[in-house]
């Protein structure tokens, strides 16, 4: 075991616990926070997701004592109780069936726009490819990312 | 839904708690959230603490409690997977209760706290249960309006009601609030029926023209808190004291455990236990990660069976053409299809396979039990949560009135999924220990274990007469489903079986018939079920995967009619169309009349073009086509068309663009709608492309998204239009029924899939998935 300290959400956390313990884990037992969630613990499809230093990255397969940045999950993404609007897109497109997989469509988004603020079509099928949905909300997720970005959809 | 969020809302505040000990209701504590139910019988507040009785059907407060500040709660026996099942249910019960929507909250599944209307399960919320929701709401407010008249001292006659307030018609100033009335009290009516589906009162439902909140499109009310992280799931259940299980699964099919060697974990971090009994065997750690570590490094010696358990995956279809049928009654005759044969210009005959497929949720299997005060509380997403309080108490030797399923989200699973195993696996380790245990699967878990759609062989004959209109078909489906496991049973859930409790006689399993209105004279068809070699403790397991048997029936199908409409030159819709004109008369659902409304609106809106299948030019890499498929689910009709591009060059096929006419009766919430169509129709594209449960002959090897891929972003339809037909030749009837949603739209999606592909490049895939090497493979035999 070892002390640890994470930012996460634009706060500090100081953990006890091994080193290689995936980051998942620890935002989810330690910190309390319900955003990223297990699917497959192999980063295969996404469910974890969450953003170090602007990257989205799958927590599940992330040693905890790797993580230099500052963490943002789900919980994290709006601010002052204000949904991002990504979130609000979410909403009005209505787009989750379970929602199960929704932190990790929604983290990637985030950083894919960050990135590139206007994607294409071909772009937002190839930036999502590796987030998987067994509800195959697909069609309206992608409505939602270009309500998002500000294109008429 | 958000149960802690709805009950420190309506429930759990101090005053709610005064209200509930001095009426005479139940309040119990859970750990994890304060949970108050509504009215239970014969339960007082002191003598029945802790017990959980059944929340009585027959009791008006067992299903809608009105609050003081004049808003309600409407407590409901189903479950939501994730299609909005509880906002229709508000839209239903609000309108005939005349409450503003806004102004009520739905509880939904938790045992103690809702009547057992048996969970979800097809596709019959709306349907089915909806019924009783609006009748008991109706009374409600008939209750209500009584209340007001004696209050405000006119005839009920003479009252007018809206948004809870009852005002005197004749003087407006003269009102009285449903809160003013009765929050803070009990509304003490008995309801009659002879089962919950007949629960009634006096009143009568609204007729439809009075509905008003029924055919709009309020957002779904659980969506905001799953986009914003604030959602509580079933995984998120954190109590005191708790500790992580997990499996340590056979390591092949069938295996005999020999020994457990404990020390080989005991010395690692957080190390609790090791459960073994029989062949079932899980470890159990303080910490979640411990729990994982600890399940990879406990050693076991486990004994192969003598017998190899089942045939390899690509050997599959071959067995099941061999194997003895462990059922296989006589075939259904109509007409002298003999005769028809015989006399036949033409005969058609193909053979069409469908491999296993899983639920292969996107969340693994988890549950959370707590045993505390010699009782057992079990945390779950399963969508029959009254039925695994049943069994879980039949399985431990507990009384019922000590186990309950607190209901909360999890990751989609239509159907019976490994949720049931990982529920009642909690259960039993949490008594085990005396402690809290969150269990949860682990993705080769889910993958491997999971239960299975039946694998499906179906061999179609077809007679067509000179003109070129099919006049016998001979239909004879064989299913791999011997021993088709039912739902939270204490004797078939994997735990049972690994413990050697388990039934003496397997269930017969089921095959499927078409689902159509086509006027065919002439038909034989037969319905037979095989079994693998081994049926107990193996993955391969079959249990109800959405609209079970729908898909892989009406694949077979389908694409038959289509083999005939090319076979007869004829366009696919028009070849169709004829075979519903042709018949005579219809049921008491019109389900003829309704049939040919929805298959003629899914081709205006796609604006097909009437030509036979398959006579489009084929240049280029890509090659794009069109395909067409109908069938119905009890009273629900849909038809679908599906346009492909087929990669010549990588075999690669993309649905771009999904037409689909639906028929359901009366539309509660049209985008909700909408968007559970969508997401049926993409599930069964998946299964069409991607999904095959891959297996050597003694252990699955599909264990995660790589040997197990699914749709993705990728494949997403460019283009997705769904109408919605109310096909009703009287549509004006005022008790205009509202049939089910979801799995209907899953049905007919392999075969307009396949149908289109073939339209693409003239080359007849009857094997599912189409994945891209298999489509390759045929294209390049077929030349094209």
């Amino acid at each position: 075991m070892s002390t640890i300290t994470l930012r996460v959400n634009g706060r500090a956390h100081t953990v006890d616990v091994e080193p290689a313990t995936p980051l998942l884990y620890i935002l989810r037992n330690d910190l309390g926070l319900q955003g990223p969630r297990f699917g497959c613990g192999l980063g295969q499809c996404g469910a974890c997701t969450v953003i170090v230093n602007g990257v989205a990255v799958r927590s599940c397969i992330t040693p905890t004592s790797s993580v230099k940045g500052e963490v943002t999950t789900l919980e994290g993404l709006g601010g002052n109780g204000t949904l991002h609007p990504l979130q609000q897109a979410w909403i009005d497109e209505q787009v989750p069936q379970c929602g199960f997989c929704q932190n990790g469509q929604i983290m990637t988004a985030k950083a894919m726009l960050d990135k590139n603020p206007h994607p294409t079509d071909e772009q937002i099928r190839q930036g999502m490819a590796g987030i998987l949905c067994r509800c195959m909300t697909y069609y309206r997720i992608q409505a939602a990312i270009k309500r998002a970005a500000g294109r008429n959809v | 839904m958000n149960i802690e969020k709805i009950l420190l809302e309506h429930g759990a505040t101090p005053s709610r708690r005064e209200f509930l000990k001095t009426s005479g209701m139940l309040v119990v504590g859970v750990s994890a959230a304060a949970v108050v139910g509504p009215f239970v019988t014969g339960a007082d507040a002191q003598g029945a603490r802790g017990l959980y009785p059944d929340p009585d059907y027959h009791q008006l407060d067992s299903w809608i409690v009105i609050h003081e500040d004049n808003t309600a709660t409407f407590y409901v026996g189903k479950t939501d997977c994730g299609q909005g099942t509880g906002t229709a249910f508000r839209q239903m019960m609000s309108d005939e209760l005349d409450i503003a929507y806004k102004d009520t909250t739905c509880i939904m599944g938790t045992t103690d706290i809702t009547v057992d209307q048996g969970g979800s399960g097809g596709s019959d919320a709306i349907q089915t249960d909806g019924w009783p929701m609006r009748r008991v709401a109706a009374e409600a407010r008939r209750v209500l309006l009584d209340m007001g008249s004696q209050r405000l001292g006119v005839p009920a006659a003479g009252l007018a009601v809206s948004n809870a307030v009852i005002t005197v018609k004749a003087d407006p100033t003269k009102k009285v609030t449903y809160g003013e009335l009765i929050g803070g009290k009990k509304f003490d009516v008995t309801l009659t029926g002879a089962n919950i589906d007949a629960t009634t009162g006096v009143a009568k439902v609204k007729p439809v023209q009075e509905l008003r909140m029924v055919g709009q499109s309020p957002q779904r009310y659980d969506i905001p808190a799953k986009v914003d992280g604030s959602n509580k799931w079933a995984v998120d259940v954190k109590l005191p004291g708790m500790v992580h299980a997990r499996n340590v699964k056979p390591p092949v099919a069938g295996a005999t455990l020999v020994s457990v060697d404990e020390s080989s974990v005991r010395s690692l971090p957080g190390f609790v236990k090791v459960v073994s009994k029989g062949n079932y065997v899980a470890v159990v750690f303080e910490r979640e990660e411990q729990a994982i570590a600890g399940a990879r490094q406990l050693k076991a010696n486990w004994r192969k069976p003598a017998d190899a358990p089942f045939p390899k995956s690509d050997d599959l279809f071959t067995y099941m053409r061999g194997a003895t049928p462990t059922s296989k009654p006589a075939p259904t005759l109509v007409g002298n299809p003999d005769a028809a044969f015989a006399a036949a210009a033409r005969v058609v005959e193909a053979e069409y396979e469908v491999p296993f497929q899983g639920h292969t949720a996107i969340g693994p299997a988890h549950a959370t039990a707590d045993p505390s005060n010699g009782q057992l509380t079990i945390y779950s997403n399963d969508m029959k949560s009254y039925g695994m309080r049943n069994g879980v108490a039949q399985f431990l030797g507990m009384p019922r009135e000590r186990v309950r399923v607190v209901w909360m989200d999890g990751p989609q699973g239509y159907g019976r999924t490994a949720a049931d195993d990982a529920g009642f696996e909690a259960a039993y380790i949490a008594t085990e220990l005396g402690r809290p245990v969150r269990m949860q699967w682990m993705r080769s878990e889910e993958q491997a274990w999971d239960t299975k759609g039946p694998a499906f062989v179906v061999k179609i004959r077809g007679a067509l007469d000179a003109q070129g209109t099919l006049t016998a078909l001979d239909y004879t489906a064989r299913s791999c489903d011997y021993n088709h496991l039912g739902y939270n049973e204490p004797d078939t859930v994997l735990i049972a079986q690994l413990m050697g409790k388990r039934r003496a006689m397997p269930a017969a399993g089921n095959s499927a018939f078409p689902n159509e209105m086509y006027a065919i004279p002439h038909r034989r068809t037969a319905l037979e079920v095989v079994g693998l070699p081994l049926i107990w403790e193996t993955p391969l397991r079959t249990g109800n995967l959405r609209d079970p048997n729908g898909p892989q029936s009406t694949f077979a199908a389908e694409s038959f009619i289509d083999e005939m409409a090319a076979a007869a030159k004829a366009d696919p819709i028009e070849f169709r169309m004829r075979m519903l004109t042709a018949g005579n008369g219809d049921d008491n659902g019109f389900r003829r009349a309704r049939s040919i409304a929805v298959l003629k609106a899914a081709a205006e809106k796609y604006g097909w073009q009437p030509r036979p299948a398959a006579t489009g030019r084929r240049t280029g890499d890509i090659l794009t086509g069109r395909g067409v498929s109908y069938t119905y689910r009890n009273q629900t009709i849909v038809a679908e068309i599906a346009e492909v591009e087929v990669n010549r060059r990588t075999g690669r096929v993309w649905v771009k663009r999904l037409v689909c006419a639906h028929d359901c009766g009366l539309v509660i919430n049209p985008e909700g709608l909408r968007r559970t169509i969508e997401g049926g129709m993409l599930h069964s594209i998946s299964r069409a492309l991607f999904e095959e449960v891959a297996f050597d002959t003694e252990k699955v090897l599909s264990v995660d998204w790589v040997s197990h891929p699914t749709l993705t972003h990728l494949d997403a339809p460019a283009q997705i239009d769904v109408v919605l037909v109310n096909g009703d030749p009287n549509p004006n009837r005022p008790d205009l029924p509202h049939y089910g949603a979801g799995e209907t739209s899953c049905k007919p999606m392999i075969a307009a899939v396949a149908n289109a592909i073939f339209d693409a490049t003239g080359v007849r895939l009857r094997r599912v998935p189409f994945r891209k090497e298999r489509v390759l493979a045929a294209l390049n035999a077929a030349k094209v």
